[in-house]
């Protein structure tokens, strides 16, 4: 639990927009923009973020299919920030993806055994039972049936399809496994079978996970730590009890406070409302100076407007944990039971 | 015009997944049924398609035995009857356009030529021409447009240009230009293959932009999908993706469009061939049927009916058998 497995020191990612003939860049989306954050063996690390906050692109920074802006990654000791796809092809054994598609992310064409056969073809796995012996031992590992190899993507349910996905990943016995939003597009019951299957996996193989959501409940339920991000940044990052009981930052608060209670008596218990946030997200390509949230924040200051907030301790709090907000929320306070103010931009 | 070896399997032998949970492990696999096969089924069902398709076939394999039928049923095709036509009117004797036993479709006014055998040579040059420009367009089509999708950048935006500007060249008059220009016979063809590899090259060259678009818009949304972000995610080359990945999802519109491409190449012949410049008298060709029975149309109509048709016949055919294909194997993109 102690030591990096992978580590990203103010990584960006900015996507060009061109314009014209000449293809001339007249701005960019600024996806991702400054993040630091490491990911431990051995832990599952929740991203959370509101659509278009540049969760999954971070995902795939992390798995070099996108390469930095600017900023570094570092897995395992070696600096993979810059790796040309030849020197990255070793490494893609290490760290896997789990797709959050699972109608697009199987090619239609090829038989469930060929597609999970993909990876030992493509690394040069040695399998010394035989290749079909190997992938039927992965389809029974995520609990299909072994006889299916032969079968094509479109004649199984979306549940089937994700695990064909996982075996995928798996295939290469990989140390990181990044889920980009693995269970969103599956049924609530399917989303428990799924998110299981891969806690028993990571016990059985000692993965580690990063897993992209906006579902905060599954995220409580499978990580171990959690980083909320908004607008390209990471706003708080906390062991999960700890963010989820004593959240600090303005966002993670109304976050929380935007997850449905299902028990109708507990709802009315709590006497809670709902933090509602108004306005959209601005756009990445320019977004608001200082600190990003201040356009929807209702404990915004001029400071805020003025001065970006880094991603401290605030030492003064005893319950504060990482967090990038100037006047972060404190336990006591009473956020429920009044509507934000909106700060005008 | 089976899609596969594996087409012929029946239902029962495809269980479903659940009656397979049942079964004791060990057994030998369950075969899945790819795409294709549930394809050739839905095609199998399309009694229009199937039609359109038994047509084309015929017709190919009247081209095919052209010299046989006329042997069997017809005249050589340059052979003059003037005992077949009315010296003073230059029109058939018999009724009809001078359809007899001796001439199942009757005889050509002025030279009492056997339109039967002419139409079953026609037959050869209009299949011929079609099939191999939409062979050549479709090579050609499928390089450009999966280079342009997949690469992207300053060669998509070239690629693009040129087909543009393709698509909006006056085909027609510089094919006239052109054929007018070059030698009656080159390469030891003789003059009816030398000007049917022209056209093929004028006709194949000016349809690829047509197949080009298609499959570059389709490999851009190809490329863009998750499986092809899992295989580079898995360390796979280009050519793999290319080949294994992106390949095999674009057969079925190239397969869809090659077909419906061939009906416009034999209008295209036929128009060419009208006009003059198709193939070299006094071989047959369909068009140049037409354009010589423009003279006669009001006494003889049987003479224009029977070419005009013959055309009618098999761009309907394979507009048909294209448009089934398209349903078969897209069953979304209606």
């Amino acid at each position: 639990m102690s030591e990096n497995l992978l580590e990203a020191t103010g990584v960006q990612k900015h996507f060009p927009i061109t314009k014209g003939l000449f293809r001339r860049q007249v701005g960019s989306v600024r996806a991702v923009d400054g993040i630091d954050l490491d990911v431990r063996s051995g832990e599952t690390l929740g991203l959370v973020g509101e659509s278009g906050c540049g969760k999954s692109t971070l995902g795939r920074l992390f798995t070099r299919i996108l390469e930095p802006t600017a900023g570094k990654i570092v897995f395992e000791g070696q600096d993979i920030t810059h790796k040309s796809v030849t020197q990255m092809r070793p490494l893609r054994r290490d760290v896997q993806m789990i797709f959050q598609d699972p109608y697009s992310s199987l090619n239609p064409r090829h038989t469930v055994g060929s597609i999970i056969a993909a990876p030992l073809q493509i690394q040069n796995i040695p399998t010394p039972q035989g290749l079909k012996k190997a992938v039927q031992e992965l389809l029974e590992l995520v609990g299909l049936n072994p006889e299916h190899y032969n079968r094509y993507p479109h004649e199984f349910s979306g549940g089937q399809r994700q695990r064909i996905g996982i075996a995928r990943a798996l295939a290469l016995r990989p140390k990181l496994i990044i889920a980009d939003e693995p269970v969103s597009a599956l049924d609530v019951s399917i989303q428990a079978q799924v998110v299981n299957l891969l806690e028993d996996l990571q016990n059985e193989f000692d993965l580690t996970y990063v897993f992209i959501a906006h579902d905060l409940s599954v995220v409580r339920h499978i990580s171990d730590r959690v980083a909320v991000m908004y607008l390209g940044k990471v706003v708080e990052i906390a062991d999960r009890d700890d963010l989820y009981k004593n959240p600090r930052h303005p966002y993670t608060v109304a976050l929380m406070s935007a997850v449905p209670v299902p028990d109708p008596v507990r709802r009315d218990r709590a006497q809670r409302e709902r933090v509602l946030l108004t306005g959209d997200v601005p756009s990445p390509i320019n977004p608001p100076s200082g600190c990003r949230f201040r356009t929807r924040c209702w404990k915004a200051q001029d400071i805020c407007a003025t001065e970006e907030p880094p991603l401290v301790t605030r030492l003064e709090d005893p319950q504060s944990h990482l967090t990038a907000c100037h006047f972060p929320v404190v336990s006591d306070e009473v956020v429920a039971g009044r509507r934000p103010q909106p700060a005008s931009a | 015009m089976s899609l596969g070896p594996e087409a012929s399997i029946t239902e029962e032998t495809t269980p479903t997944a659940d009656a397979a949970e049942v079964r004791s492990p060990g057994e030998s696999a369950i075969a899945g049924r790819s795409l294709k096969q549930i394809a050739w089924r839905r095609l199998k069902k399309d009694k229009v398609a199937i039609g359109g398709a038994c047509v084309v076939l015929f017709l190919i394999l009247i081209a095919i035995l052209a010299p046989v039928l006329t042997k069997l049923f017809g005249h050589p095709i340059d052979e003059w009857h003037p005992d077949q036509v009315d010296p003073t009117f230059a029109t058939p004797v018999h009724p009809w356009g001078g359809i007899t036993s001796d001439f199942i479709f009757g005889v050509e006014p002025t030279t009492g030529r056997d339109i039967f055998s002419r139409i079953v040579y026609g037959a050869q040059t209009s299949l011929t021409v079609a099939f191999l420009s939409a062979f050549l367009s479709t090579i050609l089509g499928v390089l450009f447009g999966t280079a342009a999708g997949f690469l992207g950048g300053w060669v998509d935006s070239m690629i693009s240009r040129v087909m543009d500007f393709l698509l909006a060249f006056p085909q027609l008059l510089f094919s006239i230009a052109l054929v007018s220009v070059l030698p009656q016979e080159f390469l030891g063809l003789g003059s009816r293959w030398s000007r049917v590899s022209v056209l093929v090259l004028v006709i194949g060259f000016f349809g690829w932009p047509y197949i080009g678009r298609i499959v570059r818009g389709q490999t851009l949304s190809l490329r863009e999908r998750e499986f092809v972000e899992a295989a580079r995610s898995l360390g796979a080359r280009s050519p793999r993706i290319l080949f294994r990945e992106l390949l095999p999802n674009l057969a079925a519109p190239i397969l869809v469009y090659t077909t419906l491409i061939i009906p416009t190449n034999i209008l295209t012949e036929a128009a060419l061939s009208f006009l003059g410049v198709g193939i070299p008298p006094p071989n047959p060709s369909w068009g140049g049927m037409l354009s010589d029975a423009v003279t006669f149309y009001s006494i003889d109509p049987m003479f224009m009916i029977i070419p005009g048709g013959m055309i009618f016949i098999t761009v309907l055919a394979f507009n048909l058998f294209g448009d089934g294909l398209r349903d078969a194997l897209d069953p979304k993109a209606r």
